[in-house]
Formats: C-alpha cells, structure tokens, sequence
C-alpha cells in the first residue's frame, strides 16, 4: 500500500524546516541552544484529577522522539498542552527559545510551525484528496488570501509529490471519506507535510494500521528524519522499536509525568518501568 | 528499512529542489487550472439567454402590450414575482452559511426585516405632505404627538442614504453578534436557538411604539420612490428588473465564493472544524466573513421586497419567518446554489395556491414538508434532479455500450 522503501523521494520538498539559521525573524523558531520543545512543571488537572503532574521534558530540533506509557499516563493531554487545544494550570510550554504556546491559540501554533495527527484519521470527508492536501499547504491562511488565491503550478507539483510519497496518486481525485483506514492515516500524514510542520506530534498513528501498513509508516517517519522534530505517542512496541533503534530515546510517561528516559533497551531494564507498565 | 537510511542520510536542510521536485511529479499530474470556470459554457449561454427574454420580455409584456392581451404582465403577476426573487435572494444567502459553513441560522429573517426597514424609512420620509396629516413627519409620529423626527431618522430623505442603512446596519449586527457568538465557540444547535431569540427580541423592540419605526403596523402607504410613483407600472417594472438583476449578481457572487479556496476553507470547517484549526485557519474571521455577507446579501433582498409589497411591520421578524427561509433551503437542497433559489420559489408558489384555494391548510402543508423533505429527499431538489440526471446519463451510458457489444458480435 504504502510506497515501496526504495522510490526515490524528494525529502527537501516536503519539508520546509531549514530554519536553523541564527539570524531571527519574530515568529520564528530559536533552535540556537539545539532545543525546539521545551515543557517544564507543566500541571493539568480535570475536576480534581491530576492528568498532567510538574511534567517536564524536552526535545531536540531534529530529533524523533517516541514516548510511550499505560493509558491515562498524560501522553495526549500533553499533546493537547503543546498545542494549545488545553491550557496548563501552570507550568511553561515554550517552542525554541522564544515562543510561549501557553500563550497562543491552536490556529497561530499551527502556524508557527506544529503539526498535529489525531489518534482518529480525521481528514475533510466531502473534499477530494487533493484538496485535503491544498487546504494543509503551509500558505496564507487568511480569508482574505484564501478568497483571492490561485491554484499555482508550484502548489500542484507540492501535492503531487506528497500525493507520491503517501501512495495516494491514483486516489487524488476521490472523495477522502471514501478512503479506507489506513489510507486516511496516510492522508493525514501527507497533510502534515504539506503543512511543512518544525514540529510533528504523532498520536498513536499505526492505530488500526495492518502489520504492513505500520512498518511502511515507520519507513516514511525514518525518511522525514532530519526534516523536522517529531514527537511520537504510540502503544505497539514493535512500531517503537523500529522508530527507535538502538540509540534513539525513549520516554516513559505515567500518571502524569516522566517515568524513565533514555535508549529503548535502557528504559525496558527500568525497574520502574516494569512495576508500572511492561510488567514482568 | 535498509533502503531507507541511505535516504535518510542524503536528507538534511538544503535548498536547490526546484528540479528534483518536478522530477518526484514526473508520473502523476493533476493538471488543474489556478482558478475553476465560475460556469460552464452552456451554463454561460443558458444565463445570458435567460437574462435576456428578461430584460426583453418582461418590459413588453407588461408596459407595451395592452391589459386584454393575455400576454400581459399585470401588476399583481409582476409584484408576486418579484418578491419570489427577493425570496430567492434570502434563500441564497441563507444556504450560504447554512449549506456551505454549517451555521443554521433561525434568525435571517431579521436581516431581512431590517432591510425592508431601512429603505421602508426613505419610503416613508419621500411621502412629504400627501401623508392623512400633511405634517412634516410621517404619520405615525403625529399621531403619537411626535414634534421632531428622531436622532437616527436624519439623513432618511436621501436615497443612498437609505440605501447605506440598509447594507451597513444589517453588517454591523451581524458582525457584532458574530463576532461574539463564534469567538465563543457557540455552535450548532445552540446558535440557532440565540438567532432565533434575537430575532424575537428584535421583534418586540420594534413593536414598541417608542422605538420608531411605526410600532405593530410599521411602515405603509409609500406613495413615490426616487420620485416616480411606487404603483406606477414602469416603476413596478423597473423594479422588477432591479430585483432581477441583484438575483443575478447574487448567484454569480455566491459561486464564485463557493468555488474559491475559501469555499473549501469554509466547507471543510463545516465538516472537521478541529482539524483545520489544526491546519492554522483561524475559523472566527472565515466565519464573520460569509456571516455578514449572508446578512447583507439577506437585508439587500428586504430592501428590494418592501417597495414592491407596499408595506413592512414588525412581523417581518417574528421567528416563524425565520424558520420559513431554512425550509426553502431545506426543500431546494442545501449546499448547492440553484436549489435554495428553486426551494424559495416553489415554496412559495405552493403558499400562494394554498392560500388562495384552501388557506385554512397552509401550516399543515408547511409542517408536513419539514418533516417529510428531509426524509424522503435529504438532498432536496437539487438532490433530485441529480440523481434523475444521473440516472438519465447511465441509461443512455449502457444502451450506448450494448450498442457497441452487438456491433462487435455482428463483425
């Protein structure tokens, strides 16, 4: 279904995160100390439960994070705090150096540069495709430019090298809501890159996938490395496994904060993380 | 996996992709233009023709032609069309929140009203001396011992004056209860019910007398517009044409919105408002913006209403009106753009038989369409024709292919 790991792709066409430079613009992300998320004594609480407690973690610019955890262990509500979707109590969310998101709404986070995939594919049913894909293209997203704007020759060759990448070309032109599961996983995903995201928060993105399906996922997330930042909440141990490898990290989240951290056999030795979680 | 990290290492921030990008599209295309035709050709030609006999046909028939002709265009005939165009307008401009940006309005109706009333003021101010007092004021206020026209009633003897009102109040409420209401995060059927309420509250106000706009019997009696005779046939025919025209400019305005990057910005708001927020789309502004065009565009069609109906009171608001306008869209097919105009119309059409034949069964007829257009034709009208023309198209499609399978058989 997916691409086979061996087409050419064109990565630098997707991704549009060469902003590494030191020379800043307002409103552009500070990755001058190698950090692009930071979120320190970050307190969430829903009637009385503690769904987030003094989280702290961060993320280096160009890093693929996977964190893991039991259910209820904060992983989305944390999502929801970088993106705006939920306020913290207190605590700090900062992008780079400089962008307080506790500050910003979801549409300007959006903007500066996050991109989020829900647990649920959630893609514009009544649209075709290609249009799932135009409407997510990092542009002007003003009314005003949205009602003057032309579908350029640039503009469709981006959609249809993302349309490439996610194995969707021959689709382009059906409704999304048509698609099966695993092809609106994909599609949401070619969304995400059209957004031309810094920072991409994947929440449980091989759920529902067949075995085939999540190894090709895993395949495509390994390319974007480098691109751009990613964080990724998932359950499947295998899919962490192959995300990982030998020496990326790994976060381990329970109850509301960081349980453990480090390389995927580091945290699997954890004894608190064989009380908690992964059981003996 | 192996294939990949050797990718993986050749990626890295770099610009010069112009060529690799066409090179990664070479096998697929979507060859789509910047912008879509706003109609087709056919369709183009089908409302120039139609624009024509029109503009033709409807000054002839009703100021040439001579009353015994059957031909004839009599006022009654004339002023009934022409508030089905006005209708057609509001449903227009309803479906454009409701069908395209899921906002079900229960309250255009207001829009409507205040429309009818701004130019109503003008109407109303141009009676000069003719009025049952001859003053200066327009009766009502005599005969409440009003010695002074009101703050807000200056300026009304001027037609684009009036005419100003008519666009900029409606935008003005409109916006500001937007603004409110969607910053908010109200939606569905809970802003239904606050338009419904507003319209209603707007109602009461302008029954009071104290308001000044005539209390519950509004404004009526207009003798003269920009000075001709309101119940002169030519001026009946020329506004007529007006209405006409504002109908035409609406469509074609309305389409042309629909099928921009806006349109779909909006219908994809309608359908997965998270997920756009998400994309970066602040839905507040794209929201205010079809929000107060559809009230403007509603209020447009009041102000064209009034003149040809004679009169406009407080009834103009009351909630039912309101409810009305969503059934013409509902009926016609929401979400597309000829059917709340064919919805307006036969609607319409069916009040007026009913009415005249066996009126005392109108509001059952009505209720019985709310509930049953939605479940025997959810896509209404429009809906309709569709699937007639689709079904029409795949039965020639298949005889077309027998066709060719026994032309095959027989070489």
């Amino acid at each position: 279904m997916m691409p086979s790991t061996d087409t050419p792709l064109d990565l630098h066409a997707l991704s549009g995160t060469a902003a590494m430079s030191h020379v800043l613009t307002p409103g552009e992300i500070d990755v001058s100390h190698g950090t692009i998320l930071y979120v320190e004594d970050v307190t969430v609480s829903f009637d009385g439960f503690r769904a987030l407690d003094n989280l702290s973690l961060s993320l280096d610019a160009g890093e693929l994070r996977c964190v893991i955890g039991p259910n209820g262990a904060g992983k989305t509500t944390m999502m929801d705090v970088v993106t705006g979707k939920t306020r913290p109590d207190h605590g700090k969310v900062f992008l780079g150096q400089t962008l307080d998101l506790t500050r910003m709404d979801e549409p300007t986070i959006a903007r500066t540069g996050i991109g989020r995939k829900f647990q649920k594919p959630t893609v514009f049913e009544q649209h075709p495709v290609w249009e799932n894909l135009e409407l997510a293209m990092k542009t002007d997203k003003g009314w005003w430019a949205s009602l003057r704007a032309q579908l350029t020759r640039e503009a469709q060759q981006r959609i249809e090298a993302t349309l490439e990448t996610i194995g969707l070309a021959a689709q382009a032109r059906r409704l999304a809501g048509e698609l099966s599961h695993g092809q609106k996983q994909r599609l949401e995903i070619g969304m995400l890159l059209m957004q031309q995201p810094a920072l991409l928060l994947l929440d449980e993105p091989a759920a529902g996938m067949t075995d085939d399906e999540t190894m090709a996922l895993a395949a495509l997330l390994d390319r974007l490395r480098g691109t751009c930042s990613m964080l990724v909440v998932e359950h499947d141990m295998e899919f962490v496994a192959a995300l990982a490898g030998e020496g990326g990290r790994v976060t381990v989240m329970a109850e509301g904060r960081v349980l453990a951290d480090g390389t995927l056999d580091e945290v699997k030795r954890n004894d608190a993380v064989i009380e908690s979680y992964l059981g003996r | 996996m192996t294939s990949t990290t050797t990718l993986h290492s050749s990626a890295g921030p770099a610009p010069a992709l112009a060529g690799n990008d066409a090179g990664a599209s070479a096998g697929f295309a979507l060859g789509l233009p910047p912008r879509r035709a706003l109609l087709p050709r056919p369709a183009w030609a089908a409302l120039f023709a139609l624009v024509l006999a029109i503009g033709i046909g409807v000054p002839f028939a009703s100021l040439v032609l001579p009353a015994s002709s059957p031909f004839h265009l009599s006022a009654y005939v004339l002023t009934l069309g022409g508030k089905f165009m006005c209708y057609a307008i509001a449903a227009l401009a309803l479906d454009l929140v409701w069908g395209y940006c899921g906002i079900l309005s229960l309250g255009h109706g207001l829009f409507f009203a205040l429309g009818g009333y701004g130019i109503g003021m003008y109407l109303m101010r141009s009676i000069g001396h003719d009025g049952v007092y001859g003053s200066d004021l327009p009766d009502f206020m005599v005969f409440l011992n009003w010695h002074a026209l009101p703050w807000y009633w200056h300026g009304t003897q001027h037609l684009a004056y009036a005419l100003a009102l008519v666009v900029v109040v409606p935008a003005l409420l409109a916006w500001t209860f937007g603004f409110f209401a969607f910053r908010s995060r109200v939606q569905g059927v809970y802003l239904s019910i606050i338009t419904q309420a507003l319209t209603y509250a707007a109602m009461l106000l302008f029954y009071r007398n104290e308001t000044g706009f005539g209390g519950n019997n509004g404004f009526t009696d207009f003798k003269r517009i920009a000075g001709f005779s309101i119940t002169h046939p030519g001026t009946r025919t020329v506004l007529f044409l007006l209405t006409f025209a504002t109908l035409v400019l609406a469509f074609i305005a309305a389409r042309a919105i629909v099928l921009s990057k806006l349109g779909r910005v909006v219908t994809a708001m309608r359908d997965s408002e998270t997920r756009l927020m998400f994309l970066g789309y602040s839905p507040l502004a794209y929201k205010l913006f079809i929000w107060t065009l559809s009230a403007v565009l509603c209020a447009i069609a009041g102000a064209l209403y009034v003149p040809q109906v004679g009169i406009v009171n407080p009834s103009e608001m009351s909630p039912a009106n309101s409810i009305e306008m969503a059934i013409w869209v509902a009926v016609g097919g929401r979400g597309t753009l000829l059917g709340p105009i064919a919805g307006a119309v036969a609607v319409n059409g069916a009040k007026s038989l009913f009415t005249a034949y066996f009126a005392e069964y109108w509001l059952f007829f009505l209720g019985a369409l709310f509930v049953i257009v939605p479940l025997v034709m959810p896509r209404g009208l429009a809906g309709l024709v569709e699937t007639l023309l689709a079904r029409v198209q795949g039965a020639r499609a298949g005889a077309r292919a027998s066709t060719l399978i026994e032309g095959r058989s027989k070489s």
